[in-house]
């Protein structure tokens, strides 16, 4: 499973730019679901038929980035963040692009340090002399993302886009679990888009209209030093979502969730979380409405190049989630 | 002129009345059906020899404006914005009002009556009054409550290129609409001008629930960011530099696909193109693309300086390019490796 987690992290895939990551994912996913589809968005969804409730399973893709908005005449390139991409984070960071070059994060000369970053004055250098040569290798409106390397720590990994190719990992994961063998008529969805505004999940939750929702995301701790108090610590399990920023899970959704951990001695903690949500907000308001819920994975420094899980809290969620499809609901 | 008698009609959000009779009547004899959706959005259809795909073209009918919202004792009027202006550019400015377009002035005390202190200052916007000339509330008449008023400004040509206006974001897009339905496709197309985009893009949220489309291009008047600066930084839109196509806004990215094509096609024809700044701005295009299973979509607009204030600059050379690049773009949609 780490070798998969380094693929998946390791690669390319801004919102919108997601391509790569789908490539990867259907090639795990295939041998394991009767069904593959893209569908118009870009939203990669696997299919397990059975006869019991509609369940969609979303995990997303995308990963937060910048795109280029402009280049000077010495070959610098502006840039606009791609979600939640926080200059605090950014400075002499490497980004990458889909054509494979690299270039780092440079600012302007501050007046004092204690000014506020600020992307505006940030620019990224590719090592071109001028603008030409810079035009030639990444023009204007080119998506990049973090570049940087899979660490494996043991029990521990460090990577970029954690959030969220481990919820990607986790259904892929899950589909070769259950081999094929649910009570539910389980839907993989891998979304696009969700960085900048949950968008896949809203497309692709209006083509399933499921019955039940589960979104697989990262959520925040309160375990490091001087954190914002948050009853999620690294390692103590699957975290199952009651409630964050955009949505509050469905109870009985919650209830089955904790029953199925409880009676397989699954470790699970219960998360609220005051920042960030996740797909499950949109498709919780599809149609007529869809009960959802969420399984996340507690990470440190979201939204950083250096994400961190704990692989147990992965193995809590891949073994809640296959049991929870093999109930029937 | 279709633009100019476009940008002289009155249509804020709420209140594109005047907008979509001028334009049911310019359009009627082009289109196979035309509807307006109870939340004002007119829709028009044109059949096609083909049955695929659906395409919509959008274009916003209202524009920025104000909203009388009390009458004081005095005569005069407490407003707020509808969309958002500048707090700035409506001092001083006169402003027509209600159906019966009574004219009225945002005041502001002569230099005379000013102090040292608050002569280069700007008053709060809800200290702004508007005043028609009267001396008590029993002197007005035809003026209520929730009546809308607009900047009194009427079109004109600068010179041969450039034209002043109002109201360019977007009745530039519904007059490229109008051009365009001159043409014939072999395709299904619906030409879809919404109501109340500026304040939330909430027409576009009716239209996508109601079309399935396959695709869906955006018209917009966009602003220009071509002001004087000295440093080596993005200024782009620029006036005169063509049709200005977005690849990631407020509301959306736009679907690598389409935009690819677009530029193809741009190439091809010889028609000069530039981008929007990313991250900047939102248009009907975030919800459209979004409803039901999804939409392909893109944003070609018209480049004005000066957008959501009395006065905008446009390029009429801008607007010919525009028009000839979405023709193209509609008449090779299937071709040109856009699939």
């Amino acid at each position: 499973m780490k070798k998969l987690i380094k693929k998946l992290t390791e690669t390319f895939g801004p919102s919108g730019y997601e391509n790569q990551i789908r490539n990867i994912i259907k090639k795990e996913i295939r041998g394991y679901v009767d069904s593959l589809k893209v569908d118009r968005l870009g939203n990669l969804i696997a299919h397990i038929k059975s006869k019991g409730k509609k369940v969609m399973l979303a995990a997303h893709m995308d990963e937060i980035g910048i795109v280029t908005s402009y280049i000077d005449k010495n070959g610098f390139i502006r840039f606009s963040n791609v979600g939640g991409f926080f200059p605090i984070h950014s400075l002499t960071a490497r980004i990458m692009f889909e054509n494979g070059r690299v270039g780092v994060i440079g600012e302007e000369q501050r007046n004092s340090m204690k000014d506020p970053l600020e992307i505006s004055k940030m620019y990224i250098d590719i090592g071109a002399r001028n603008k030409k040569e810079a035009e030639k290798i990444i023009p204007v409106g080119t998506f990049g993302c973090y570049e940087r390397k899979f660490e494996d720590l043991g029990k521990r990994i460090i990577a970029k886009s954690l959030d969220d190719r481990i919820g990607c990992t986790v259904l892929i994961e899950v589909a070769k679990l259950v081999r094929k063998k649910v009570a539910a008529d389980t839907y993989f969805v891998f979304t696009v888009q969700e960085e900048i505004g949950l968008k896949g999940a809203k497309t692709s939750a209006f083509g399933i209209n499921p019955d039940i929702a589960l979104s697989i995301d990262v959520t925040g701790t309160g375990d490091t030093p001087k954190a914002r108090k948050m009853a999620i610590k690294l390692g103590n399990g699957a975290a199952i979502k009651i409630k964050d920023r955009g949505m509050i899970s469905n109870p009985s959704v919650v209830n089955s969730l904790i029953k199925t951990a409880k009676k397989n001695n699954i470790p699970y903690q219960l998360e609220v979380l005051e920042m960030g949500t996740t797909d499950a907000t949109a498709i919780q308001l599809t149609m007529e409405g869809v009960p959802s819920g969420a399984v996340s994975i507690p990470s440190r420094y979201i939204h950083s190049s250096s994400e961190m899980v704990d692989i147990d809290d992965v193995n809590a969620a891949i073994r809640l989630i296959s049991k929870f499809l093999k109930t029937s609901l | 002129m279709l633009l100019e008698e476009l940008s002289n009609l009155d249509g804020a959000s709420g209140d594109e009345g005047e907008v979509r009779e001028y334009l049911t009547h310019k359009i009627s004899k082009f289109v196979d059906n035309i509807e307006t959706d109870p939340i004002g959005n007119l829709i028009c259809f044109k059949r096609g020899k083909k049955k695929r795909p659906t395409v919509v073209i959008a274009a916003h009918m209202d524009e920025v404006a104000f909203m009388i919202t009390s009458i004081k004792k005095d005569g005069t009027f407490r407003f707020a914005k509808v969309g958002g202006i500048d707090t700035r550019v409506t001092l001083s400015k006169t402003l027509r009002i209600g159906r019966k377009k009574i004219k009225g002035v945002v005041g502001v005390k002569p230099i005379h009556l000013q102090t040292e202190e608050t002569k280069d200052t700007i008053p709060k916007f809800k200290e702004f009054y508007i005043d028609v000339g009267a001396t008590s509330d029993k002197d007005i008449k035809d003026i209520q409550i929730g009546d809308y008023a607009y900047f009194d400004t009427l079109y004109e040509k600068f010179n041969k290129n450039i034209v002043k206006g109002k109201a360019f974001d977007d009745r530039v897009g519904c007059s490229l609409i109008v051009d365009i339905l001159k043409e014939q496709f072999d395709y299904p197309l619906y030409a879809v001008f919404t109501t109340q985009e500026e304040i939330g893009l909430r027409g576009a949220i009716v239209i996508g629930n109601r079309i399935k489309a396959d695709y869906a291009i955006i018209l917009e008047g966009t602003g220009a960011g071509d002001f004087p600066r000295k440093d080596d930084l993005p200024k782009s839109p620029y006036l005169n530099k063509g049709p200005t196509l977005t690849i990631k806004d407020r509301s959306m990215i736009a679907d690598r696909k389409l935009l690819d094509g677009i530029i193809k096609i741009a190439k091809r024809e010889g028609i000069p193109y530039q981008f929007k700044q990313p991250s900047i701005g939102g248009t009907d295009a975030g919800r459209i693309q979004i409803s039901q299973g999804g939409v392909r979509c893109a944003v070609i607009a018209v480049p004005a300086r000066y957008i959501h204030s009395p006065v905008s600059l446009m390029s009429i050379k801008d607007y010919k390019n525009t028009l000839k690049l979405t023709l193209s773009v509609l008449k090779n949609l299937t071709k040109a490796g856009i699939k």
